[in-house]
């Protein structure tokens, strides 16, 4: 168990320095693969709590597809680093002290509450043969199905709004057209000439 | 031993940290999405840590949805940045003041 503790406080201080390299950080390339580490101790993190399909899906789905679509975007796009940093001085007290206040009001709550009834306690021992992913698997499939659905159709959606945005028709570019050439008929383009035979000289 | 609220404080912790760099980041568009993907990723912990602490797999399913939501916002936007950034070759928020009224 002090193994465990002591997991947790490391993934957890590896998570929030990493946290803290995306916001502080003046290169954005750094920022978006300080964000991959960030992702990756959160799921190291959700694994210790027992959600092993979620830290997955975190790892293959953010860490794999949407992080590398950031990496594309940060390196395709030439971003003036320097000037955008540049003004960053007048706000930055009001910011930090804004999220010293807010961190401090938050952590008195929570600990406050936890020290009263058995939140401080750790969590459960969940029952023997539980398997994380056929439990999400079996809520997901029956009572959530409807909410699944439509999760489909936003992916979809995402997907269709992505590529009209960025789909630029540009002039000059040769394209086949399916349509004419399948409605292109024999008399069109084959001309039979009547001619007699001629004699081999 | 590990329970519910220390996986709330670091969640606190990285909310927070989120809202600061949405206030110091202002000025990059790109680290204004990064921040709120973090956002997210406190807001799934809180939903992970209770759903273990009351032993309800609901709340994992929230997150599922969640993930989708941000995976689908994360490609919309960044194809927005693209498209602005074609446009006016610059991805600048100080810039983007057409619609201003």
């Amino acid at each position: 168990m002090l193994f465990h503790s002591i997991l947790f406080y490391v993934f957890a201080a590896v998570m929030f320095s990493a946290a803290l390299g995306v916001v502080f950080s003046r290169n954005p390339v750094h920022s978006v693969m300080l964000l991959v580490l960030t992702f990756f101790q959160a799921a190291v993190l959700w694994l210790m709590a027992e959600a092993e399909f979620l830290a997955i899906v975190l790892v293959l789905v953010y860490v794999g597809a949407v992080m590398v679509l950031f990496l594309f975007v940060v390196m395709m796009l030439d971003v003036d680093v320097e000037a955008a940093k540049r003004g960053v001085s007048r706000y930055a007290p009001l910011g930090v002290g804004l999220a010293l206040l807010m961190v401090i009001e938050l952590i008195q709550v929570i600990w406050l509450r936890s020290r009263e009834g058995d939140v401080a306690s750790g969590f459960a021992a969940t029952p023997e043969g539980y398997s994380n992913t056929e439990a999400l698997g079996a809520v997901l499939y029956t009572e959530h199905v409807y909410a699944f659905e439509i999760a489909a159709v936003i992916l979809l959606l995402a997907i269709v709004a992505a590529i009209t945005l960025t789909m630029r028709k540009r002039p000059g570019l040769k394209v086949q057209d399916i349509s004419a050439q399948v409605a292109v008929r024999a008399k069109d383009r084959v001309r039979v000439v009547k001619m007699d035979a001629e004699k081999k000289q | 031993m590990i329970g519910l609220h220390h996986y709330l404080v670091v969640s606190a912790m990285l909310f927070v940290l989120s809202i600061a760099g949405i206030i110091l980041n202002r000025r990059n568009l790109i680290l204004l999405l990064m921040c709120i993907e973090l956002m997210l990723l406190a807001v799934n912990f809180n939903f992970i840590a209770f759903s273990r602490y009351l032993g309800d797999e609901t709340g994992q399913v929230f997150v599922f949805f969640i993930l989708t939501v941000a995976a689908a916002e994360a490609a919309i936007g960044l194809a927005i940045l693209v498209v602005l950034f074609r446009n006016r070759r610059s991805i600048a928020v100080k810039e983007l003041n057409t619609l201003k009224g």
